[in-house]
């Protein structure tokens, strides 16, 4: 307790006008704000695996199981951050058992658990079956076994149940189209329901969060696509990353027109907590939200990729715009939840003052932990690359 | 009349009101009412519906309410922690509010020297406003909060995960988090005092009977004496959490 009014009352110090005494705690801090920023991507890469399977854009093909395995490493660490940041993780077993209906949280570990089991894994194991049990033929020792568990122990590749395999990974995407807008449109919810916090009280909140969890989810696959053939010193198949830039950007255009419709409309309105705000965006948050979210993460990228399309230059230029339009995205992407999670609760529900937000650098709510749990879905992509390589070559030519 | 005579009156006259004001503490009695103390079992919730009023005009920013709060409930101490705190209001020539709570007002308020004209300053003591329609239970994931049959929110410190969404969710800064605990903590209009039938502590110790509690429903209670001497009004009213923690003479400037 000593340890905590010691964080806090340095913060005391730095509130300009008025907040209410309990409010000088800032209750979810940038574990809160990693969580739907990994959600977000899960949702974004499976959106992207699906523009194969159901829109049949065949351009995407070579990042489709790059991006089915990406989704399924961030969807396994996403509940992390939310168990490190609670008060009692022993207890957070209880949403599952004594679920209150009412809550928008409490659906959290229903639809977790439906997208992980019914959704994510299925649609994995079904298109990686017959590769798995072919890679088991070759293999010897304890991969051979892990494979073969993997594939849980079927052993059939005949024509008619590999065309099985594909109709169940088309209708898992069906359902799991729905499933992801489920899965980040409820993060959505979950702030956007907030009557108390006009910041986060909006009806565009799950929509929003839904885009930019698509423009999140495509750039981050583009840029993996690009870092893993080039770290196997492979050919990027241009196409591919042009369609890829292509459907980021539309995607971006969408995000940043709802944005700015959230925007215009907040002053438009100009309701009870406009002056608050205004104060807000202008100071506290104008790094964050002007700054990097908007010039650095959405108009610079929009802009670079609008002008290699026009221009039509060469491959390679192309190649490096696309992958630090990728990068600025990512950092955009990551800097538009900072701003909803952390600028929500910059002010006070009196209307009347900000506050600021401290981060540590140890323990559990600092900085090394939140890049460790930045850090920890890469090496679970790079774990489950290994076990089931998701690159074009490796994939058996008649299941493709 | 001289001088002697006048001051000899005045002493019998507050000697026989002291008189007055000893019997009616006795008698259990007090005007913010008080029954007498009875056992906790033969409490029945169904047949009460608590409340509270806040006469603003009569508190005098002394803070004993917090202290007395913070003492009966074992709250943390620091300026982090309250379940009530007292808020001061200066209003300022053109308009300007100047709004100050030291330590919840805990410690009382030192006087402010502004450099415009005030035109109008009162004090305004917060609590949880024990919502008819509580935010804070309807997003709770695990039902750790709940409103009990006679209307008062309560957390079950037991179930609670420590997510603090009810804290997000509250619109009045009437939640934090127990450091020692890990979960979330509120007023509970001093649940274990009423079930006594005795007071909340804020109320009891209210040098000038700002604070009101009882029953919401119901004919001959303090508070529905309260409620037809005064104009009411509620905080934050736009938000339809149905307070019932009611105001008389509420500034439009708090919120």
């Amino acid at each position: 307790m000593d340890k905590l009014a010691e964080h806090l009352w340095p913060i005391l110090r730095q509130v300009t006008g008025f907040i209410f005494p309990n409010e000088i705690e800032l209750h979810w801090g940038i574990l809160v704000v990693i969580y739907p920023y990994l959600t977000g991507l899960v949702a974004g890469a499976f959106i992207l695996a699906s523009l194969v399977k159901v829109f049949n854009v065949k351009e995407v093909q070579p990042t489709y199981r790059l991006s089915l395995l990406t989704a399924l490493s961030y969807l396994i660490v996403a509940p992390l951050p939310l168990l490190a940041h609670i008060g009692h993780p022993e207890r957070a077993f209880e949403i599952f058992l004594t679920p209150n209906r009412s809550s928008a949280m409490a659906m959290f570990g229903f639809v977790y658990a439906w997208y992980l089991m019914a959704v994510l894994l299925l649609e994995v194991w079904f298109d990686y079956r017959k590769d798995v049990i072919v890679w088991a033929e070759n293999e010897r020792g304890p991969k051979k076994w892990l494979h073969r568990l993997i594939a849980l122990f079927s052993t059939t590749t005949s024509e008619k149940a590999v065309s099985f395999d594909k109709r169940a990974v088309r209708i898992i995407t069906l359902v799991g189209i729905p499933s992801a807008f489920l899965l980040h449109g409820y993060v959505g919810f979950i702030f956007g329901s907030v009557k108390a916090n006009p910041w986060w009280s909006s009806v565009l909140m799950p929509i929003v969060f839904l885009f930019s969890a698509i423009v999140s989810g495509i750039a981050l696959v583009l840029l993996l696509y690009m870092i893993t053939t080039l770290g196997r010193r492979k050919e990027i198949d241009m196409p591919c990353l042009d369609k890829l830039a292509s459907y980021l950007f539309y995607a971006m255009i969408v995000d940043f027109s709802l944005e700015a419709l959230d925007f215009i409309h907040r002053i438009y309105e100009s309701e009870e907590s406009i002056g608050i705000l205004s104060q807000l965006i202008s100071g506290r948050l104008f790094i964050s939200l002007i700054v990097i979210q908007v010039l650095l993460g959405m108009v610079l990228p929009l802009g670079a990729i609008v002008l290699v399309k026009i221009l039509k230059v060469p491959a390679e230029l192309r190649k490096l715009v696309y992958f630090l339009s990728a990068l600025l995205v990512q950092l955009g992407i990551f800097t538009t939840r900072w701003n909803v999670v952390i600028g929500g609760q910059l002010f006070s529900k009196s209307f009347r003052g900000l506050t600021v937000y401290k981060m540590s650098l140890g323990g559990i709510e600092g900085l090394l932990s939140s890049l460790v749990l930045l850090a920890l879905p890469l090496l679970v992509l790079y774990g489950l690359s290994k076990l089931l390589p998701p690159w074009p070559e490796t994939k058996s030519k008649s299941n493709s | 009349m001289d001088e002697t005579a006048c001051q000899r009156r005045e002493f019998l006259r507050q000697l026989l009101l002291s008189c007055f004001s000893l019997g009616g503490i006795l008698a259990g009695k007090g005007t913010a009412g008080p029954a007498v103390s009875r056992s906790a079992e033969e409490y029945d919730p169904r047949s009460h519906s608590w409340g509270m009023g806040i006469a603003i005009d009569k508190c005098i920013g002394c803070g004993r309410c917090a202290d007395a709060c913070k003492k009966e409930n074992d709250v943390p101490t620091g300026p982090f922690f309250f379940r009530t705190w007292i808020e001061r209001y200066v209003i300022l020539e053109g308009g300007e509010v100047v709004v100050d709570s030291p330590n919840g007002g805990l410690d009382g308020f030192k006087l402010q020297p502004q450099e415009k004209t005030v035109i109008r300053s009162f004090f305004v003591p917060k609590l949880c406003n024990q919502c008819d329609s509580p935010p804070c239970v309807q997003v709770c994931p695990v039902g750790a909060t709940f409103k009990t049959r006679d209307g008062v929110i309560l957390v079950d410190s037991k179930r609670c995960i420590g997510c603090r969404y009810c804290l997000q969710a509250c619109p009045y800064g009437a939640r934090f988090i127990d450091p020692r605990s890990r979960t979330a903590e509120k007023c509970t209009f001093c649940y274990h005092r009423i079930v006594k039938g005795l007071v909340p502590a804020c109320v009891e110790v209210c040098p000038s009977q700002a604070r009101i509690f009882g029953e919401t429903k119901g004919g001959a209670s303090p508070l529905a004496r309260f409620m037809r001497m005064y104009k009411i009004g509620v905080l934050k009213p736009s938000l339809n959490t149905s307070p019932k923690v009611y105001y008389a003479g509420l500034d439009m400037e708090v919120r």
